[in-house]
């Protein structure tokens, strides 16, 4: 990356005499702008994380990104530590606010998704880290008066190498602020890591093991009130109309407003506000999606399924060598929409006062929320102060703004901080959720037995085209179609096609987004070419990846540690797939047994193999890849939307279960050294799950699982 | 209506309807938020306290049912985070988002209680009241089983 650290001198100073004695280091990111929604202007001064060195040594680094469980707060600490020589038990993270300094990198705005954070980050923060090390020791030689060369670092303090003389950063902050700052600070080599590449255990399990970690539904201030909001059962509807009275009567309820969203009772505590809405008399225009149900949806996909799409990918003729194939196969696979269900429903607490707006939110999207506030206030941007809290999990569900747009109604109305909090069920029935895609696969094998053609159509909702309206190019939502678009199977002839089809039921991006259906759909349909060419599934990938030495590395690398040439023992069935997305490959083998009689099946090992490149805290990689198989594994076996007359029919956990310890599996994560990537990590082990489970029961029954949820019938 | 319980060792007296959950006292009336809300079902576990030693969830415990007892939440288990089940979930690195941890970490504190050297079996059956969407639970196997093998467990 050719970034190089620079720094605006006033705006340096400024920050340093805020800080009082501390030192303050930020740095200029003139880095890759992969931006959906607009690019940074040129001159952008962009400052994208900041250093605060205290007098007792302490190291506090302002985190750019959201912690949502993905520990992107203690890789962001380390690669800091790592750079600038820190004592790692004297760091200390805080949340930043919401400013354009803080823009991702990879979006142009500033936002946690897509597993982009240590991808985004590592680099300029690691040349942050350098810079700051630097002055420090410029100002330790200095007072020494000796050569800089003949200092160096270590537990955030300068030592004279040749004696061990030493002073601490903290001691050295008031002078090191006023030094040049280098133009290029010499980084460590990474044969030298002391931090980075060890495992680390995670910053913030002290906070979260006593209770005292802020989730935004925690955040408390004076005079604050708690609301809770009745909204339109089916999806899109209106209040028509409302009684407010008996709500009214509840003790606590304070208000009956009604907002953009629904009808909000706003109370003293959250039970009486819940309580107040169980009281409202509302009557609904239920519009246009009250028609709308699960097998409606599911009519139009296929009827859409005949139609041409948008053209993702198109290498060679497919048509034409479908046309003269051999031997051809066939299938349509589906899966439903899914819910978020992160375990905090979703929340956010606003206080809007006539000079400014706070918005306290556990939010993936700073930049959206300060936008929101702006528009809904009528402030200037910068006099909405964003405040990011712990995210109880977030995967995708808080890039969403409907509950920061609720709270700021809510204060605007009511004069006061209002906290709106959804219960499970709002959580469960207003999400956006998953999209419910339908793919139709054809593929040929030529006379030779060589597969040689393989077509594609997806029919989904797009995602992007609410979110970035405008993102679309050429008719095709990338992450739609990513998964099978970006597959690298040696097919001479390969194509893929979009046909966008909107239901009325609003989509989001879901943890690994298309790979989450699509690497499902690509895996379990290569079992069933391996199955017809008469190949074994792991000889079959080996040999279509000849040309993809690390995906096909982690296919071999899962098998052998699977002991995939030894049969599994009695009763066993073992299934494996393979998917690269957001620059991480991730080949999974999973291992199973069926009980036929009750229809029932039980993952017992998961054998996992993770190429992310170059990476920070292989704990949070391995962590990461055991909670994403546990995600993934809820979508394969219990998960699913569905629509009667426009509304979700489910409502909370007893019929939208997640997996649960007793259904876990063991799962067992190695790792590839590599200089390459870094990839993301947070994602990219939810897609092989499912694909994996269902090649073990497709090994099992000879029958291919062709729509998710596997239902006992698949069993047979 | 007043009602009087004992809350991680100190008397506490609040004055709300008697119907109000437990869960809704300790975080909206006494501002202890340790306790998460996550279903309001007892179906997640998520706000898992002890009532007289006994795991159970305080979403569907109304107020009045806790009156002269004794509650322990989060809060109280240890002064510092020292409790052998804390100790053991920062050693094995299990929460993520940690948004259930408080409950799962209540759940697995009156296991050890009553069965110090439990078996997976019965991890199971103590654990499986407990949602983690970070999926998290290998880890909190193994941390029970760490925290287990520490005499301070009770």
């Amino acid at each position: 990356m050719a970034a190089t650290p620079l720094l605006d001198r006033r705006e340096f100073l400024k920050k340093s005499a805020a800080g009082g004695t501390a030192l303050v280091i930020g740095f200029y990111l003139p880095g890759k702008y992969e931006a959906h929604a607009g690019k940074p202007p040129k001159d952008s001064t962009a400052i994208n994380a900041w250093v605060q060195i205290a007098p007792d040594d302490s190291v506090t680094l302002l985190i750019d990104k959201s912690e949502m469980g993905q520990g992107i707060s203690t890789a962001l600490a380390m690669v800091l530590a790592e750079e600038l020589d820190l004592d790692w038990k004297k760091v200390k993270t805080v949340f930043a606010p919401a400013a354009p300094q803080y823009f991702n990198p990879i979006f142009g705005l500033q936002g946690t998704g897509g597993s982009s954070s240590v991808r985004g980050s590592w680099e300029p923060l690691a040349k942050a880290g350098a810079a700051a090390r630097e002055m420090l020791i410029a100002t330790a030689a200095k007072r020494w008066n000796i050569e800089a060369a003949a200092c160096h670092t270590e537990n955030s303090a300068v030592v004279q190498t040749e004696n061990g003389k030493r002073v601490g950063y903290g001691a050295l902050v008031e002078e090191a602020a006023k030094m040049p700052v280098p133009v290029a600070a010499k980084r460590k080599d990474a044969k030298d890591y002391k931090i980075v590449g060890k495992p680390t255990k995670r910053i913030d399990s002290p906070a979260k093991v006593t209770g005292k970690a802020t989730f935004g539904i925690d955040v408390r201030r004076p005079g604050m009130l708690h609301a809770v909001v009745a909204r339109c059962p089916v999806i899109g509807g209106k209040v028509k109309s409302f009684d407010p009275a008996k709500a009214k009567a509840v003790r606590g309820v304070k208000d009956v407003l009604q907002i953009s969203t629904g009808v909000a009772v706003i109370a003293d505590n959250t039970w009486s506000a819940s309580e107040g809405r169980n009281a409202l008399a509302i009557t609904w225009n239920e519009g246009a999606n009250a028609s709308v149900s699960s097998d409606s949806i599911r009519k139009l996909y296929h009827a859409q399924a005949e139609k041409d799409g948008a053209i993702a990918r198109k290498d060679g003729e497919a048509s034409a060598a479908l046309a003269s194939a051999a031997k051809k196969i066939e299938a349509i696979y589906e899966v439903p929409f899914l819910a978020h269900a992160t375990m905090e429903p979703m929340n956010c607490t606003a206080d809007v006062r006539a000079d400014g707006c706070d918005i306290i939110a556990p939010t993936q999207f700073q930049t959206f929320v300060q936008m929101t506030g702006a528009k809904l206030t009528g402030l200037k941007p910068e006099q909405v102060r964003v405040e990011t809290t712990y995210l109880g999990g977030g995967f995708g569900r808080r890039a969403e703004q409907d509950f920061v747009v609720e709270a700021l109604e809510l204060s605007k109305a009511m004069k006061a901080p209002v906290q709106v909090t959804w219960t499970r069920e709002d959580d469960m029935q207003h999400d956006f959720y998953r999209p419910a895609v339908l793919v139709k696969m054809e593929a040929g094998f030529d006379g030779s037995g060589k597969l040689a053609a393989w077509k594609t159509r997806v029919v989904a909702p797009s995602i992007m085209s609410r979110f970035f309206p405008g993102s679309l190019k050429n008719g095709i939502d990338e992450s739609a179609v990513e998964g099978l678009s970006t597959l690298t199977y040696d097919v001479p002839n390969f194509f893929v096609d979009y046909v966008l089809t909107e239901s009325g039921i609003p989509v989001g991006f879901w943890r690994s987004v298309g790979c989450s259906h699509n690497g499902y759909f690509a895996e379990c349909f290569v079992d069933e070419l391996a199955r017809a060419a008469g190949k074994d599934p792991v000889e079959f990938r080996r040999s279509l990846l000849q040309k993809d030495a690390r995906k096909r590395g982690v296919v071999e690398l899962a098998a052998e540690k699977a002991k995939w040439g030894v049969p599994p023992p009695v009763g066993r069935y073992r299934g494996i797939a393979v998917v690269e997305s957001f620059g991480t490959n991730v080949a999974q083998v999973a291992e199973i047994s069926i009980d036929r009689k009750a229809k029932t099946l039980q993952v017992h090992h998961v054998v996992a193999a993770v190429d992310c490149g170059r990476f920070v805290n292989p704990e949070t990689i391995r962590s990461q890849i055991e909670g994403s198989i546990v995600y993934g594994l809820t979508a394969a076996l219990k998960g699913e939307i569905t629509i009667t007359g426009g509304r979700v029919d489910q409502a909370n956990f007893n019929d939208y279960d997640l997996v649960r310890i007793n259904e876990t599996p063991h799962v067992e994560v190695h790792i590839v050294q590599s200089n390459e990537g870094p990839g993301g990590i947070g994602e990219p082990g939810t897609p092989p799950i499912a694909p994996a489970v269902c090649n073990a029961i497709f090994a099992a029954t000879g029958k291919p699982v062709r729509r998710l949820p596997i239902r006992p019938e698949d069993l047979a | 209506m007043a009602i009087t319980f004992t809350l991680n060792g100190e008397r506490k007296t609040v004055d709300v309807d008697p119907q109000m959950p437990l869960l809704w006292v300790l975080r909206d009336t006494l501002n202890m938020t340790g306790t998460k809300f996550g279903c309001g079902m007892a179906l997640c576990g998520a706000c898992t306290v002890h009532i007289n030693g006994e795991a159970s969830r305080s979403c569907i415990t109304p107020i009045s049912s806790v009156a002269d007892k004794k509650i322990t939440t989060i809060e109280g288990l240890s002064a510092d985070g020292s409790h052998p089940v804390q100790k053991a979930w920062i050693e094995e690195d299990v929460p993520q988002c940690g948004y259930c941890q408080s409950g799962q970490i209540m759940s697995a504190a009156a296991l050890l209680a009553k069965k110090s050297n439990p078996s997976d079996a019965d991890i199971d059956d103590a654990m499986s009241g407990n949602i983690c969407r970070c999926g998290t639970y290998q880890r909190i196997r193994k941390a029970i089983h760490r925290a287990a093998s520490q005499p301070a467990a009770r």
